[in-house]
C-alpha cells in the first residue's frame, strides 16, 4: 500500500454540461514509476490529468497522494508539477527566469536558484541558454525548458500532457529517449499522457489504455500489445487483424472454417470470439504450406517491412514481411498457436 | 505592387492637406510676430509663456489629467480583470453599457451632466426634496475631474480588457502549478503581461484630459482654466495667433516625449489600441 505515491479511487467526472468524460477510474501509481495514459483524443486522459494537477475537481471518487486526499488543495500546494501541452513558457521572461520561476515564489536563496539553473540546463542539454528570450527558441527547445521549469521544483510526480506532440518525427524520438533518461537519472515518477501508441510503448512502464472515460486495459507494454483485453486495446496498440473466431473448447479455435490450436481458455464452448492476429506474427508462404490460402492484392513498402494484403474466400488480411511479393501471386499464411489472440465480444454498451 | 502604391495616395493627400499644412502653420505663427503690421521672426510667443500665470495652468492642466488618469487606472483594472474572467458571463452587457455611451456626441453627454449637477439641477432638486441640505457640485476642479473620469473612463478598461483576455490561460495554470499563489501570479505573469494594455490606456486618457477645453468649459464654467482653454481662447477671443501656437507647439511636445518615454520602457506592439 504505501508503495503507491498515488491512489485513484473511482473517479468520474462529468462537465457542466451533462457530458461524462471519466468513469470510475482505478489506478494505482507506484514511486518512480513511467506511467503513459493512452487513448484517442476524448478519452478524458487530459482531464484526468488536469484533476491530479488541480485544474478541474472530480465529480466522484478520490484521489490520494501518499495516503492525503489531493481534492480541495490548490495547485500551488501540491507536490506535483506539471509540463503543459503547448509549453506555456512565460513569455515576459527570459529562460533562465522562466526555469527559475518556482524557486524565486519559495524565496530561495539566490546563489542556490543559479547553482541549480545551470544543473538543470545541463539536464536538458541547453547549456549556455540562460538569457536568451524564449520566443527565439525552437519547439524542441521550448520543450526542454519547460521540463527543466517543472523539474527544477523537484516534484515527487512530473504530469506531462502531450508534451511531444508538437514536435518532428526525428526530434520526437530524441526527446522520448532523453525524457526517459531523464526519469531515470531522477527517480521521479512520471505521468504522462498521449495519444501516439508507440510512445507509450516506448517509453512506459505502465500503459493505462482508456476510451470514452473508462480504463480498457492497465499493463506493461509488453502485455498491453502481446494480451490486449478487447479489440479497442488490440486495434488502438499497433495495426492488427480483428477476426470473427468461435471457440470450440479450450486451446481450440475456429476461423473461416479452419481449426487452429491456441493458447487460451476459459471461454464457454462455441463462444463466439474476436481473434487478433498481429500482422507480423503471420507466416507468408509462396507455395501452399500454409493453411488460410489467398491471392496478394496490395505491397506498400514500408522501410524495415512491407506492408502484404492478402485476400483470402473470406476476408482480408494485413501481412508484415520482409519478402518482397507480387500483386495477383497466389499465397498462403499460417499461424503458431502463441500467436492467436482470444477475446471476449465486446458488449454493445462497452 | 507598384499597383498596389497608388492605393496610397488619398491617404497620403489627406494627411498632408489636414494634418502636415496645419503642423507648418502653427510652427510659422508661433515663431512669428506682427509688428507694425509686417511679419517678422520672434520668439515673444514662446517667451510669454514663462510667465507663472501661463506655467501655472499648464501645471494645474497636469494636476487634473494626472488624477483623472490615475483614477481611472484605478478603478478600470479591477473591472477589466472580472469582465475578462471565464466565469464572468455578462460580460457582453457590462462591455456594450461601457461602449454604449461612446456613440453619443460628449458634448451632449457633459451637457446632460450640467443639467443633472447643476445648483437648481436634478440632483440638487431631489436631495432639497428629502429636506437634505443641497451642493454646489459645478464650477470647480472637481467637477472637471468627474467629467474628464467619465469621458474617458473607456478608453482605460477596453484597452486593458483587451490585453488581459488575450493572456493564455495555461500561463496562469503554470503559474500556479510552480507555486505562485493567486496574488503572486496575478503580480509576476498577469500585471505584466498586461502592461502593453495598461500605457495604451494610460496615453488614451491623458492625452484628451490634458488638452480637453470643452469639459472645463461646461463643468467649470470657466473658474477654472486649462491649458485647453487658453489655447481655445487664443484663437477664439484675444486673437493671437502667435501665443496659441506656440501654446499647442509647447503642449505637443511634451505629449510627444511623455509617448516616447513610456514606449521605451514597453513596446507597444503587442497591446491595446495603439
Amino acid at each position: 500500500m504505501d508503495n503507491f505515491i498515488i491512489r485513484i479511487d473511482n473517479l468520474s467526472k462529468t462537465f457542466a454540461d451533462g457530458v461524462q468524460v471519466l468513469n470510475n477510474v482505478r489506478i494505482n501509481i507506484k514511486r518512480n514509476e513511467f506511467v503513459t495514459l493512452l487513448g484517442p483524443s476524448g478519452c478524458g486522459k487530459t482531464t484526468l490529468l488536469r484533476i491530479l494537477g488541480g485544474f478541474e475537481e472530480q465529480t466522484e471518487g478520490d484521489v490520494y497522494f501518499e495516503d492525503s486526499l489531493l481534492k480541495g488543495i490548490p495547485p500551488y500546494k501540491r507536490r506535483l508539477n506539471t509540463v503543459f501541452q503547448k509549453y506555456a513558457l512565460f513569455p515576459h521572461m527570459n529562460v533562465e527566469e522562466n526555469i527559475a520561476f518556482g524557486l524565486t515564489i519559495k524565496k530561495v536563496d539566490k546563489q542556490v536558484i543559479v547553482a541549480r539553473i545551470i544543473k538543470m540546463l545541463n539536464l536538458v542539454n541547453l547549456q549556455g541558454f540562460e538569457k536568451r528570450k524564449v520566443q527565439s527558441l525552437s519547439g524542441g527547445q521550448q520543450q526542454r525548458v519547460a521540463i527543466a521549469r517543472a523539474l527544477i521544483n523537484e516534484p515527487e510526480v512530473l504530469l506531462l500532457d502531450e508534451p511531444l506532440g508538437a514536435l518532428d518525427l526525428k526530434l520526437r524520438k530524441n526527446m522520448q529517449i532523453e525524457l526517459k533518461k531523464i526519469q531515470k537519472k531522477l527517480g521521479i515518477t512520471f505521468i504522462f499522457v498521449t495519444h501516439d501508441q508507440e510512445e507509450a510503448l516506448t517509453m512506459s512502464d505502465r500503459i493505462v489504455v482508456l476510451k470514452n472515460g473508462q480504463i480498457q486495459q492497465i499493463g506493461t507494454p509488453i502485455d498491453i500489445y502481446n494480451e490486449p483485453n478487447n479489440a479497442f486495446v488490440a486495434n488502438f496498440i499497433g495495426e492488427s487483424n480483428i477476426i470473427d473466431g468461435i471457440m470450440l473448447k479450450d486451446c481450440l479455435v475456429e476461423i473461416d472454417f479452419i481449426e487452429f490450436e491456441c493458447v487460451d481458455s476459459g471461454f464457454t464452448e462455441h463462444e463466439r470470439v474476436d481473434v487478433v492476429i498481429r500482422p507480423e506474427d503471420l507466416q507468408i508462404f509462396t507455395n501452399q504450406d500454409g493453411r488460410i490460402k489467398g491471392k496478394v492484392t496490395r505491397v506498400t513498402f514500408r522501410g524495415v517491412h512491407y506492408e502484404i494484403e492478402v485476400m483470402t474466400q473470406y476476408r482480408t488480411y494485413i501481412v508484415h514481411s520482409t519478402k518482397l511479393l507480387n500483386v495477383f501471386e497466389n499465397v498462403s499464411l499460417d499461424l503458431e498457436p502463441q500467436d492467436i489472440h482470444i477475446m471476449h465480444k465486446e458488449g454493445p454498451d462497452e | 505592387m507598384s499597383k498596389r502604391k497608388y492605393l496610397i495616395t488619398p491617404y497620403a493627400l489627406w494627411s498632408i492637406i489636414f494634418v502636415i499644412v496645419p503642423l507648418f502653420l502653427l510652427i510659422i505663427y508661433s515663431f512669428t510676430t506682427t509688428k507694425d503690421g509686417k511679419t517678422v521672426l520672434s520668439l515673444e510667443s514662446y517667451m510669454k509663456f514663462f510667465d507663472p500665470l501661463y506655467v501655472e495652468v499648464l501645471l494645474r492642466s497636469f494636476r487634473l489629467a494626472f488624477i483623472t488618469t490615475i483614477v481611472c487606472l484605478v478603478t478600470a483594472y479591477p473591472l477589466a480583470m472580472i469582465l475578462s474572467s471565464k466565469e464572468f458571463s455578462n460580460k457582453t452587457i457590462i462591455l456594450i453599457l461601457i461602449i454604449l455611451p461612446m456613440w453619443m456626441n460628449s458634448l451632449m453627454r457633459t451637457y446632460a451632466w450640467m443639467i443633472l449637477l447643476e445648483n437648481k439641477g436634478i440632483i440638487n432638486n431631489i436631495l432639497s426634496f428629502f429636506g437634505l441640505p443641497t451642493k454646489q457640485f459645478l464650477y470647480d476642479e472637481g467637477a472637471i475631474i468627474f467629467g474628464m473620469i467619465y469621458n474617458f473612463f473607456p478608453f482605460m478598461v477596453l484597452p486593458i480588457y483587451n490585453s488581459i483576455s488575450k493572456i493564455d490561460i495555461s500561463l496562469i495554470e503554470a503559474s500556479h502549478d510552480l507555486g505562485a499563489n493567486k496574488f503572486t501570479t496575478f503580480r509576476k505573469v498577469i500585471f505584466p503581461l498586461s502592461l502593453p494594455g495598461v500605457i495604451t490606456g494610460l496615453i488614451m486618457v491623458f492625452m484628451p484630459s490634458l488638452t480637453t477645453f470643452m469639459i472645463t468649459r461646461l463643468l467649470g464654467g470657466g473658474q477654472v482654466i486649462l491649458i485647453g482653454n487658453m489655447i481655445e481662447e487664443q484663437f477664439t477671443r484675444t486673437n493671437n495667433w502667435g501665443f496659441g501656437s506656440a501654446l499647442s507647439m509647447i503642449l505637443m511636445a511634451i505629449i510627444l516625449m511623455s509617448i516616447i518615454f513610456f514606449s521605451k520602457n514597453e513596446s507597444l506592439d503587442s497591446g491595446g489600441l495603439i
